[in-house]
Protein backbone atom coordinates (compact mmCIF):
# COMPACT_ATOMS: atom_id res chain seq x y z
CA UNK A 1 0.00 0.00 0.00
CA UNK A 2 1.14 3.15 -1.25
CA UNK A 3 1.22 6.20 1.08
CA UNK A 4 1.23 9.49 0.16
CA UNK A 5 1.89 13.16 1.79
CA UNK A 6 -0.46 15.60 -0.37
CA UNK A 7 -2.48 12.92 -2.75
CA UNK A 8 -4.01 15.93 -4.39
CA UNK A 9 -0.73 17.02 -5.18
CA UNK A 10 1.07 14.47 -5.89
CA UNK A 11 -1.50 12.44 -7.97
CA UNK A 12 -2.73 15.50 -9.46
CA UNK A 13 -4.44 15.44 -13.52
CA UNK A 14 -1.80 17.05 -15.44
CA UNK A 15 -4.27 19.52 -16.71
CA UNK A 16 -4.97 20.76 -13.63
CA UNK A 17 -1.48 20.66 -12.77
CA UNK A 18 -1.02 23.06 -15.92
CA UNK A 19 -3.42 25.81 -14.59
CA UNK A 20 -1.79 25.24 -10.80
CA UNK A 21 1.95 26.23 -12.40
CA UNK A 22 0.30 28.96 -14.83
CA UNK A 23 -1.65 30.60 -12.04
CA UNK A 24 1.83 30.16 -9.28
CA UNK A 25 3.86 31.21 -12.48
CA UNK A 26 2.12 34.14 -13.01
CA UNK A 27 2.06 35.43 -9.15
CA UNK A 28 6.11 34.59 -9.28
CA UNK A 29 6.39 36.82 -12.02
CA UNK A 30 5.06 39.69 -10.81
CA UNK A 31 6.73 39.15 -7.32
CA UNK A 32 9.98 39.56 -9.04
CA UNK A 33 9.04 42.35 -11.93
CA UNK A 34 8.26 44.81 -9.29
CA UNK A 35 10.42 43.52 -6.37
CA UNK A 36 14.01 42.42 -7.78
CA UNK A 37 16.02 45.12 -9.75
CA UNK A 38 17.85 42.39 -11.79
CA UNK A 39 14.57 40.31 -12.91
CA UNK A 40 13.07 43.53 -14.36
CA UNK A 41 16.00 44.65 -16.13
CA UNK A 42 16.15 41.40 -17.74
CA UNK A 43 12.97 41.12 -18.81
CA UNK A 44 12.77 44.85 -19.91
CA UNK A 45 15.58 43.96 -22.11
CA UNK A 46 14.08 40.71 -23.66
CA UNK A 47 10.92 43.31 -24.25
CA UNK A 48 8.57 41.40 -21.84
CA UNK A 49 6.37 42.97 -19.06
CA UNK A 50 4.44 40.87 -16.30
CA UNK A 51 1.63 40.44 -18.93
CA UNK A 52 3.51 39.16 -21.35
CA UNK A 53 3.27 35.72 -18.95
CA UNK A 54 0.05 34.35 -19.47
CA UNK A 55 0.34 30.61 -19.00
CA UNK A 56 3.18 28.15 -18.34
CA UNK A 57 3.40 27.41 -21.78
CA UNK A 58 4.96 31.55 -21.78
CA UNK A 59 8.10 30.22 -19.91
CA UNK A 60 10.34 29.65 -22.55
CA UNK A 61 10.18 34.07 -23.28
CA UNK A 62 12.24 34.74 -20.64
CA UNK A 63 16.47 34.27 -19.85
CA UNK A 64 17.64 32.51 -17.76
CA UNK A 65 19.20 32.85 -14.64
CA UNK A 66 23.00 31.45 -13.51
CA UNK A 67 25.03 30.31 -10.69
CA UNK A 68 26.93 33.58 -12.06
CA UNK A 69 23.99 35.78 -11.77
CA UNK A 70 23.31 34.76 -7.95
CA UNK A 71 27.46 36.05 -7.95
CA UNK A 72 27.12 39.01 -8.95
CA UNK A 73 24.26 39.87 -6.81
CA UNK A 74 26.17 38.37 -3.61
CA UNK A 75 24.61 38.09 -0.78
CA UNK A 76 21.09 39.01 -1.27
CA UNK A 77 21.09 41.19 -4.11
CA UNK A 78 17.89 38.77 -6.02
CA UNK A 79 16.11 38.19 -3.08
CA UNK A 80 12.14 39.61 -3.38
CA UNK A 81 11.27 40.21 0.12
CA UNK A 82 12.67 42.79 2.67
CA UNK A 83 15.14 41.18 4.77
CA UNK A 84 12.74 41.57 7.77
CA UNK A 85 11.13 39.06 5.99
CA UNK A 86 13.95 36.70 5.78
CA UNK A 87 13.83 33.88 8.51
CA UNK A 88 16.58 31.74 7.79
CA UNK A 89 19.76 31.91 5.47
CA UNK A 90 21.62 28.80 3.47
CA UNK A 91 24.63 29.37 1.61
CA UNK A 92 26.85 26.86 -0.53
CA UNK A 93 30.42 27.13 -2.56
CA UNK A 94 30.12 29.42 -5.42
CA UNK A 95 32.91 29.19 -8.27
CA UNK A 96 35.10 32.17 -7.35
CA UNK A 97 34.97 31.69 -3.43
CA UNK A 98 31.96 33.51 -2.98
CA UNK A 99 29.16 31.51 -1.68
CA UNK A 100 26.11 31.42 -2.78
CA UNK A 101 23.30 32.45 -0.70
CA UNK A 102 19.71 31.61 -0.31
CA UNK A 103 17.57 33.23 1.90
CA UNK A 104 14.21 31.78 3.26
CA UNK A 105 10.89 33.89 4.28
CA UNK A 106 8.53 31.95 6.78
CA UNK A 107 6.50 30.08 3.75
CA UNK A 108 9.49 29.33 2.39
CA UNK A 109 10.59 26.96 5.21
CA UNK A 110 6.96 25.51 5.42
CA UNK A 111 7.18 25.14 2.02
CA UNK A 112 10.46 23.30 2.19
CA UNK A 113 8.83 21.07 4.95
CA UNK A 114 6.20 20.12 2.92
CA UNK A 115 8.49 18.93 -0.32
CA UNK A 116 10.48 17.29 2.45
CA UNK A 117 7.63 15.33 4.01
CA UNK A 118 6.73 14.45 0.57
CA UNK A 119 10.07 13.10 -0.01
CA UNK A 120 10.01 11.08 3.43
CA UNK A 121 6.92 9.85 2.63
CA UNK A 122 8.11 8.68 -0.86
CA UNK A 123 10.22 6.63 1.10
CA UNK A 124 7.88 5.33 3.21
CA UNK A 125 8.71 6.85 6.39
CA UNK A 126 5.72 7.71 8.68
CA UNK A 127 5.15 9.23 12.26
CA UNK A 128 6.16 5.79 13.93
CA UNK A 129 9.58 6.19 12.02
CA UNK A 130 13.20 6.98 13.75
CA UNK A 131 15.03 8.97 11.14
CA UNK A 132 18.68 9.60 11.87
CA UNK A 133 20.12 12.74 9.49
CA UNK A 134 24.24 12.01 8.98
CA UNK A 135 23.81 14.70 6.83
CA UNK A 136 25.83 17.88 7.54
CA UNK A 137 23.81 20.43 9.41
CA UNK A 138 24.74 24.35 8.87
CA UNK A 139 25.02 26.38 5.98
CA UNK A 140 24.34 23.20 3.83
CA UNK A 141 20.63 22.51 3.29
CA UNK A 142 20.56 18.49 3.87
CA UNK A 143 20.66 17.92 7.13
CA UNK A 144 18.16 20.95 7.87
CA UNK A 145 15.92 20.03 5.01
CA UNK A 146 15.41 16.78 6.15
CA UNK A 147 15.14 17.93 9.72
CA UNK A 148 11.63 19.68 9.27
CA UNK A 149 11.05 17.19 6.92
CA UNK A 150 10.84 14.13 9.35
CA UNK A 151 9.30 16.79 12.05
CA UNK A 152 7.29 17.13 9.72
CA UNK A 153 5.64 14.33 9.30
CA UNK A 154 5.28 13.41 12.92
CA UNK A 155 8.57 11.01 12.99
CA UNK A 156 11.42 11.01 15.70
CA UNK A 157 14.43 13.31 14.32
CA UNK A 158 17.73 12.22 15.91
CA UNK A 159 19.72 15.39 14.49
CA UNK A 160 22.95 13.85 14.77
CA UNK A 161 24.82 15.63 11.93
CA UNK A 162 27.86 13.92 9.58
CA UNK A 163 30.95 12.36 11.26
CA UNK A 164 31.79 10.50 14.12
CA UNK A 165 30.63 7.01 12.75
CA UNK A 166 31.20 5.36 15.83
CA UNK A 167 28.58 7.34 17.51
CA UNK A 168 26.25 6.84 14.41
CA UNK A 169 26.18 3.53 15.12
CA UNK A 170 25.71 3.66 18.30
CA UNK A 171 22.49 5.09 17.79
CA UNK A 172 21.31 3.54 14.84
CA UNK A 173 21.42 0.87 17.40
CA UNK A 174 19.93 1.97 20.68
CA UNK A 175 17.77 4.10 19.44
CA UNK A 176 16.16 2.10 17.16
CA UNK A 177 16.56 4.08 14.08
CA UNK A 178 14.61 2.94 11.34
CA UNK A 179 15.05 5.47 8.43
CA UNK A 180 19.06 6.81 7.72
CA UNK A 181 19.86 10.01 5.79
CA UNK A 182 22.86 10.81 4.18
CA UNK A 183 25.02 10.77 1.12
CA UNK A 184 25.06 7.28 -0.44
CA UNK A 185 28.68 7.17 -0.14
CA UNK A 186 28.28 7.77 3.24
CA UNK A 187 25.62 4.74 3.65
CA UNK A 188 28.03 2.52 2.47
CA UNK A 189 31.03 3.61 4.68
CA UNK A 190 28.45 3.08 7.00
CA UNK A 191 27.38 -0.45 6.11
CA UNK A 192 31.10 -1.13 6.50
CA UNK A 193 31.71 -0.12 9.68
CA UNK A 194 28.59 -1.95 10.35
CA UNK A 195 29.94 -5.02 9.62
CA UNK A 196 33.46 -4.33 11.32
CA UNK A 197 32.29 -3.41 14.75
CA UNK A 198 30.51 -6.83 14.38
CA UNK A 199 26.96 -5.35 15.02
CA UNK A 200 24.60 -8.04 13.34
CA UNK A 201 21.93 -6.40 11.07
CA UNK A 202 19.76 -8.02 13.47
CA UNK A 203 20.28 -5.37 16.13
CA UNK A 204 19.16 -2.78 13.77
CA UNK A 205 15.94 -1.51 11.87
CA UNK A 206 16.90 -0.14 9.79
CA UNK A 207 14.27 0.10 6.83
CA UNK A 208 15.07 2.73 4.41
CA UNK A 209 17.93 5.32 3.06
CA UNK A 210 17.15 8.71 1.46
CA UNK A 211 20.79 9.35 -0.14
CA UNK A 212 21.47 12.43 -2.31
CA UNK A 213 23.73 15.74 -2.85
CA UNK A 214 26.01 13.25 -4.75
CA UNK A 215 25.95 11.28 -8.38
CA UNK A 216 25.81 7.65 -7.52
CA UNK A 217 24.87 4.37 -9.69
CA UNK A 218 22.49 1.86 -9.91
CA UNK A 219 25.56 -0.44 -9.13
CA UNK A 220 26.34 1.37 -5.43
CA UNK A 221 22.21 1.36 -4.88
CA UNK A 222 22.55 -2.52 -5.01
CA UNK A 223 25.40 -2.49 -2.44
CA UNK A 224 24.06 -0.10 -0.81
CA UNK A 225 20.77 -2.29 -0.36
CA UNK A 226 22.09 -5.25 0.19
CA UNK A 227 24.43 -4.59 2.24
CA UNK A 228 22.17 -2.71 5.00
CA UNK A 229 18.99 -4.91 4.09
CA UNK A 230 16.82 -1.73 2.74
CA UNK A 231 15.53 0.46 0.43
CA UNK A 232 17.90 2.93 -0.95
CA UNK A 233 16.07 6.16 -2.40
CA UNK A 234 17.39 8.51 -4.10
CA UNK A 235 16.44 12.43 -3.52
CA UNK A 236 17.72 15.23 -5.30
CA UNK A 237 17.47 18.97 -4.56
CA UNK A 238 20.24 22.09 -4.52
CA UNK A 239 20.48 24.79 -2.35
CA UNK A 240 19.56 27.97 -5.02
CA UNK A 241 16.15 26.30 -5.76
CA UNK A 242 15.30 25.18 -1.72
CA UNK A 243 17.42 22.40 -1.23
CA UNK A 244 16.48 18.72 -0.84
CA UNK A 245 13.12 18.35 -1.56
CA UNK A 246 12.96 19.27 -5.31
CA UNK A 247 12.68 15.55 -6.68
CA UNK A 248 12.56 12.10 -5.04
CA UNK A 249 12.40 8.30 -5.86
CA UNK A 250 8.98 6.90 -5.21
CA UNK A 251 9.19 2.59 -3.53
CA UNK A 252 9.19 1.72 -7.35
CA UNK A 253 12.56 3.35 -7.84
CA UNK A 254 12.03 4.39 -11.96
CA UNK A 255 12.66 8.00 -11.71
CA UNK A 256 12.54 11.02 -9.43
CA UNK A 257 8.93 12.85 -9.01
CA UNK A 258 9.88 16.47 -9.42
CA UNK A 259 7.44 18.24 -6.81
CA UNK A 260 6.57 20.31 -9.93
CA UNK A 261 3.61 22.65 -8.04
CA UNK A 262 5.98 23.96 -6.44
CA UNK A 263 9.58 24.23 -9.37
CA UNK A 264 8.68 23.88 -12.51
CA UNK A 265 11.25 21.63 -14.46
CA UNK A 266 12.75 22.07 -18.05
CA UNK A 267 15.02 20.40 -20.36
CA UNK A 268 16.76 22.40 -22.43
CA UNK A 269 20.28 22.15 -25.02
CA UNK A 270 23.24 23.35 -22.47
CA UNK A 271 24.56 25.02 -26.28
CA UNK A 272 21.76 26.68 -27.92
CA UNK A 273 19.55 27.10 -24.91
CA UNK A 274 16.74 26.35 -26.78
CA UNK A 275 14.23 23.53 -24.84
CA UNK A 276 14.34 19.89 -26.16
CA UNK A 277 11.32 17.72 -26.50
CA UNK A 278 9.80 15.47 -23.83
CA UNK A 279 12.65 12.19 -23.21
CA UNK A 280 15.34 14.09 -24.50
CA UNK A 281 19.03 14.30 -22.61
CA UNK A 282 19.88 17.74 -22.09
CA UNK A 283 20.28 20.30 -19.34
CA UNK A 284 17.80 20.58 -16.47
CA UNK A 285 16.45 23.79 -15.56
CA UNK A 286 14.08 25.42 -13.24
CA UNK A 287 11.79 27.97 -12.21
CA UNK A 288 10.09 28.21 -8.38
CA UNK A 289 6.79 28.80 -8.42
CA UNK A 290 6.02 29.27 -5.05
CA UNK A 291 9.32 30.45 -3.85
CA UNK A 292 8.58 34.38 -2.07
CA UNK A 293 12.51 35.00 -0.49
CA UNK A 294 14.44 34.21 -3.19
CA UNK A 295 12.89 33.01 -6.69
CA UNK A 296 14.73 32.23 -9.80
CA UNK A 297 13.34 32.15 -13.06
CA UNK A 298 14.40 29.17 -15.42
CA UNK A 299 17.74 29.05 -13.13
CA UNK A 300 20.13 26.52 -14.93
CA UNK A 301 20.98 23.41 -12.63
CA UNK A 302 23.77 22.41 -15.02
CA UNK A 303 22.70 18.98 -13.83
CA UNK A 304 22.17 16.69 -17.19
CA UNK A 305 19.37 14.36 -17.01
CA UNK A 306 15.78 13.19 -18.99
CA UNK A 307 11.99 13.75 -17.91
CA UNK A 308 9.67 10.87 -18.08
CA UNK A 309 5.61 12.41 -18.12
CA UNK A 310 4.48 8.65 -17.76
CA UNK A 311 2.34 8.66 -15.43
CA UNK A 312 3.85 6.02 -12.31
CA UNK A 313 2.63 2.82 -11.08
CA UNK A 314 3.15 4.29 -7.25
CA UNK A 315 0.03 6.51 -8.27
CA UNK A 316 1.74 9.96 -8.38
CA UNK A 317 1.31 12.39 -11.78
CA UNK A 318 4.48 14.34 -11.33
CA UNK A 319 6.95 14.18 -13.76
CA UNK A 320 9.93 11.85 -13.69
CA UNK A 321 13.63 12.92 -13.71
CA UNK A 322 16.42 10.43 -14.28
CA UNK A 323 19.41 9.98 -11.97
CA UNK A 324 21.37 13.13 -13.19
CA UNK A 325 23.91 11.72 -15.90
CA UNK A 326 26.62 14.38 -15.18
CA UNK A 327 27.11 18.08 -15.32
CA UNK A 328 27.35 20.83 -18.73
CA UNK A 329 30.09 22.56 -16.63
CA UNK A 330 32.84 21.50 -14.39
CA UNK A 331 31.81 21.15 -11.34
CA UNK A 332 32.93 18.63 -8.84
CA UNK A 333 30.62 17.01 -5.92
CA UNK A 334 33.09 15.86 -3.29
CA UNK A 335 31.70 14.33 -0.25
CA UNK A 336 28.46 16.07 -0.77
CA UNK A 337 30.48 19.49 -0.94
CA UNK A 338 30.37 21.84 -4.49
CA UNK A 339 33.73 22.08 -5.45
CA UNK A 340 34.98 23.98 -8.87
CA UNK A 341 38.56 23.60 -10.12
CA UNK A 342 38.32 27.53 -10.66
CA UNK A 343 38.64 27.97 -6.47
CA UNK A 344 41.79 26.02 -6.56
CA UNK A 345 43.23 28.23 -9.51
CA UNK A 346 42.09 31.47 -7.37
CA UNK A 347 44.58 29.74 -4.63
CA UNK A 348 47.32 29.08 -6.36
CA UNK A 349 47.50 32.48 -8.32
CA UNK A 350 47.92 33.81 -4.69
CA UNK A 351 51.05 31.46 -4.44
CA UNK A 352 54.35 32.78 -6.06
CA UNK A 353 56.42 29.71 -6.13
CA UNK A 354 53.90 27.69 -7.84
CA UNK A 355 53.40 27.35 -11.23
CA UNK A 356 49.57 27.89 -12.18
CA UNK A 357 49.36 24.21 -13.97
CA UNK A 358 47.75 22.24 -11.62
CA UNK A 359 45.82 18.63 -11.99
CA UNK A 360 43.27 17.64 -9.24
CA UNK A 361 42.59 13.54 -9.11
CA UNK A 362 39.15 12.27 -7.43
CA UNK A 363 38.87 8.92 -6.15
CA UNK A 364 36.77 7.04 -3.71
CA UNK A 365 39.23 5.35 -1.23
CA UNK A 366 37.01 2.90 1.21
CA UNK A 367 33.56 4.83 -0.02
CA UNK A 368 34.66 8.37 1.03
CA UNK A 369 35.96 10.55 -1.70
CA UNK A 370 39.60 11.68 -1.52
CA UNK A 371 41.21 14.45 -3.71
CA UNK A 372 44.63 15.49 -4.42
CA UNK A 373 46.21 18.15 -5.98
CA UNK A 374 49.36 18.20 -7.82
CA UNK A 375 51.27 21.57 -8.76
CA UNK A 376 54.35 22.13 -10.27
CA UNK A 377 57.37 23.89 -8.26
CA UNK A 378 58.42 26.85 -9.92
CA UNK A 379 61.95 27.09 -10.82
CA UNK A 380 62.52 30.73 -10.08
CA UNK A 381 61.61 29.67 -6.50
CA UNK A 382 63.15 26.40 -5.69
CA UNK A 383 65.28 26.27 -2.75
CA UNK A 384 67.85 23.59 -1.69
CA UNK A 385 65.81 22.83 1.46
CA UNK A 386 63.35 20.70 2.39
CA UNK A 387 61.87 22.35 5.06
CA UNK A 388 60.86 25.61 2.77
CA UNK A 389 59.01 22.47 0.49
CA UNK A 390 57.39 21.47 3.37
CA UNK A 391 56.06 24.37 4.21
CA UNK A 392 55.26 25.96 1.20
CA UNK A 393 52.75 22.49 1.13
CA UNK A 394 51.46 22.87 4.50
CA UNK A 395 50.38 26.36 3.30
CA UNK A 396 48.71 25.36 0.26
CA UNK A 397 46.68 22.92 1.94
CA UNK A 398 45.48 25.65 4.54
CA UNK A 399 44.32 28.05 2.21
CA UNK A 400 42.64 25.55 0.06
CA UNK A 401 40.90 23.99 2.61
CA UNK A 402 39.85 27.33 4.00
CA UNK A 403 38.50 28.28 0.33
CA UNK A 404 37.07 25.59 -0.43
CA UNK A 405 36.16 23.58 3.11
CA UNK A 406 37.60 20.61 1.88
CA UNK A 407 40.70 18.51 2.91
CA UNK A 408 42.86 18.32 -0.07
CA UNK A 409 45.89 16.38 -0.43
CA UNK A 410 48.89 18.59 -2.17
CA UNK A 411 51.65 16.89 -3.52
CA UNK A 412 54.81 18.65 -5.49
CA UNK A 413 55.55 17.44 -9.04
CA UNK A 414 58.43 18.05 -11.24
CA UNK A 415 57.68 20.94 -13.69
CA UNK A 416 56.48 19.71 -17.37
CA UNK A 417 55.03 16.64 -15.75
CA UNK A 418 51.52 18.25 -16.13
CA UNK A 419 50.15 18.25 -19.41
CA UNK A 420 50.44 21.25 -21.22
CA UNK A 421 47.19 21.62 -23.78
CA UNK A 422 46.21 24.20 -26.73
CA UNK A 423 42.86 23.76 -25.86
CA UNK A 424 41.18 23.09 -22.69
CA UNK A 425 43.22 21.57 -20.45
CA UNK A 426 42.90 18.12 -18.51
CA UNK A 427 42.79 19.39 -15.10
CA UNK A 428 40.18 16.82 -13.29
CA UNK A 429 40.94 13.11 -13.19
CA UNK A 430 37.93 11.46 -12.08
CA UNK A 431 38.36 7.83 -10.81
CA UNK A 432 35.44 7.54 -9.39
CA UNK A 433 33.05 4.66 -10.05
CA UNK A 434 29.47 5.92 -10.14
CA UNK B 1 85.39 28.69 0.01
CA UNK B 2 82.39 28.77 -1.17
CA UNK B 3 81.57 25.84 -3.20
CA UNK B 4 78.98 25.60 -5.55
CA UNK B 5 76.21 22.49 -4.84
CA UNK B 6 73.54 21.34 -7.33
CA UNK B 7 69.83 20.44 -5.97
CA UNK B 8 67.78 18.60 -8.34
CA UNK B 9 63.95 18.16 -7.39
CA UNK B 10 62.91 15.06 -7.73
CA UNK B 11 59.10 12.91 -7.37
CA UNK B 12 59.52 9.94 -5.55
CA UNK B 13 59.21 7.58 -8.99
CA UNK B 14 62.10 5.20 -9.85
CA UNK B 15 64.23 6.16 -12.25
CA UNK B 16 64.29 9.31 -11.88
CA UNK B 17 67.92 9.74 -10.52
CA UNK B 18 69.10 7.20 -13.33
CA UNK B 19 67.87 9.41 -15.44
CA UNK B 20 69.70 12.83 -13.63
CA UNK B 21 72.87 10.99 -13.65
CA UNK B 22 72.56 9.98 -17.26
CA UNK B 23 72.27 13.50 -18.68
CA UNK B 24 75.02 14.40 -16.97
CA UNK B 25 76.96 11.19 -17.94
CA UNK B 26 76.59 12.00 -21.20
CA UNK B 27 77.96 15.41 -21.24
CA UNK B 28 80.93 14.54 -19.68
CA UNK B 29 80.20 16.18 -16.41
CA UNK B 30 82.30 14.80 -13.19
CA UNK B 31 80.40 13.95 -9.90
CA UNK B 32 82.44 14.37 -6.93
CA UNK B 33 79.65 13.66 -4.16
CA UNK B 34 76.05 13.07 -4.02
CA UNK B 35 73.12 13.01 -1.10
CA UNK B 36 70.09 12.32 -1.34
CA UNK B 37 67.29 13.79 1.42
CA UNK B 38 64.30 12.32 0.85
CA UNK B 39 60.45 12.85 2.06
CA UNK B 40 57.50 10.28 1.52
CA UNK B 41 56.69 12.21 -1.37
CA UNK B 42 60.07 14.00 -2.95
CA UNK B 43 63.12 14.15 -2.30
CA UNK B 44 66.19 16.31 -2.98
CA UNK B 45 69.23 15.38 -4.94
CA UNK B 46 72.20 17.27 -4.29
CA UNK B 47 75.67 17.02 -6.28
CA UNK B 48 79.00 18.53 -6.09
CA UNK B 49 79.98 18.65 -10.03
CA UNK B 50 83.05 19.77 -11.87
CA UNK B 51 80.89 22.33 -13.93
CA UNK B 52 78.02 23.47 -11.63
CA UNK B 53 76.26 26.12 -14.44
CA UNK B 54 76.96 23.99 -17.39
CA UNK B 55 75.34 21.22 -15.13
CA UNK B 56 72.18 23.21 -14.42
CA UNK B 57 72.21 24.67 -18.46
CA UNK B 58 71.66 20.44 -19.66
CA UNK B 59 69.18 19.73 -16.60
CA UNK B 60 67.21 22.54 -17.13
CA UNK B 61 66.83 21.70 -20.99
CA UNK B 62 65.61 18.45 -19.55
CA UNK B 63 63.12 19.71 -17.87
CA UNK B 64 64.70 19.24 -14.12
CA UNK B 65 64.13 21.97 -11.71
CA UNK B 66 67.54 22.84 -10.48
CA UNK B 67 68.95 25.41 -8.14
CA UNK B 68 72.72 26.12 -6.90
CA UNK B 69 73.40 26.77 -3.19
CA UNK B 70 76.46 27.40 -1.67
CA UNK B 71 78.06 25.13 0.70
CA UNK B 72 81.61 24.81 2.46
CA UNK B 73 84.11 21.66 2.61
CA UNK B 74 86.90 20.89 4.89
CA UNK B 75 89.05 17.98 4.89
CA UNK B 76 90.13 15.98 8.22
CA UNK B 77 91.59 12.86 9.18
CA UNK B 78 89.15 10.32 8.85
CA UNK B 79 87.77 9.97 12.41
CA UNK B 80 84.80 10.83 14.03
CA UNK B 81 86.11 13.11 16.41
CA UNK B 82 87.14 15.57 14.15
CA UNK B 83 83.70 15.77 12.74
CA UNK B 84 82.75 16.06 15.87
CA UNK B 85 84.62 19.04 17.09
CA UNK B 86 83.83 20.92 13.46
CA UNK B 87 80.62 20.79 14.34
CA UNK B 88 81.27 21.59 17.95
CA UNK B 89 83.32 24.96 16.56
CA UNK B 90 80.00 25.76 14.96
CA UNK B 91 77.38 25.19 18.02
CA UNK B 92 79.77 27.30 19.90
CA UNK B 93 79.12 30.38 17.77
CA UNK B 94 74.86 29.43 17.19
CA UNK B 95 76.02 29.02 13.59
CA UNK B 96 72.89 25.88 12.74
CA UNK B 97 74.23 23.22 10.38
CA UNK B 98 71.14 22.77 7.70
CA UNK B 99 72.71 19.93 6.81
CA UNK B 100 75.63 18.14 6.02
CA UNK B 101 77.16 15.18 4.69
CA UNK B 102 80.69 13.50 4.29
CA UNK B 103 83.18 10.93 2.26
CA UNK B 104 86.01 9.01 3.22
CA UNK B 105 88.95 9.05 0.65
CA UNK B 106 91.04 6.68 2.98
CA UNK B 107 93.24 8.80 5.78
CA UNK B 108 91.16 11.63 5.01
CA UNK B 109 87.58 12.33 4.89
CA UNK B 110 85.61 15.69 3.58
CA UNK B 111 82.91 17.12 5.02
CA UNK B 112 80.55 19.72 3.20
CA UNK B 113 78.69 21.60 5.14
CA UNK B 114 75.54 23.81 4.82
CA UNK B 115 75.38 26.47 7.64
CA UNK B 116 72.71 29.55 8.16
CA UNK B 117 75.95 31.52 7.74
CA UNK B 118 78.59 29.99 5.55
CA UNK B 119 80.80 32.68 5.27
CA UNK B 120 81.00 33.23 9.60
CA UNK B 121 81.42 29.62 9.23
CA UNK B 122 84.09 29.69 7.24
CA UNK B 123 85.89 32.11 9.19
CA UNK B 124 85.40 30.19 12.60
CA UNK B 125 86.49 26.98 11.01
CA UNK B 126 89.95 29.14 9.61
CA UNK B 127 90.26 30.36 12.85
CA UNK B 128 90.53 27.01 14.40
CA UNK B 129 92.97 26.05 11.65
CA UNK B 130 90.67 23.66 9.85
CA UNK B 131 91.60 23.18 5.83
CA UNK B 132 88.80 24.29 4.39
CA UNK B 133 88.64 22.85 0.66
CA UNK B 134 88.22 25.31 -2.71
CA UNK B 135 85.63 23.95 -5.70
CA UNK B 136 88.73 23.42 -7.38
CA UNK B 137 90.31 21.00 -5.06
CA UNK B 138 87.05 19.29 -4.49
CA UNK B 139 86.93 18.40 -8.48
CA UNK B 140 90.42 17.11 -8.70
CA UNK B 141 89.36 14.22 -6.10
Amino acid sequence: MMDFWNRHFECMDRDNLKSVQSERLRETIDRVYFNVPFYRSRMQEAGLGPESIRSIDDISKLPFTTKNDLRDNYPFGLFAVPMSEIVRLHASSGTTGKPTVVGYTRNDISTWSEVMARTLTCAGANRHDFIQIAYGYGLFTGGLGLHYGGEKIGASVIPVSGGNTSRQLQLMRDFGTTVLACTPSYALYLAEAIHESGISLDDLKLKAGVFGAEPWTENMRREIENKLKIKAIDIYGLSEVIGPGVASECMVQDGLHINEDHFYPEIIDPETLKPLPEGATGELVFTTLTKEGLPLIRYRTRDLTKLNFKKCSCGRTMVRMDKCLGRSDDMLIIRGVNLFPSQIETVLLDIKEINPHYRIIVDRINNLDTLELQVEVDDEFFQDKISQLQSLREKLQNNLESATGLGIKVTLVEPKTIERSEGKAKRVIDKRIY
Amino acid sequence: MIINQLSVFLENKSGRIAEVLEVLGNENIRITALSIADTSEFGLLRLIVSDPEKARAILKEHHFTVNISDVISVMAPDEAKYYAKILKILSDLEISVEYTYAFSTGKKSIIILRCTDNESAITALKDHEMELLKASDLYKI
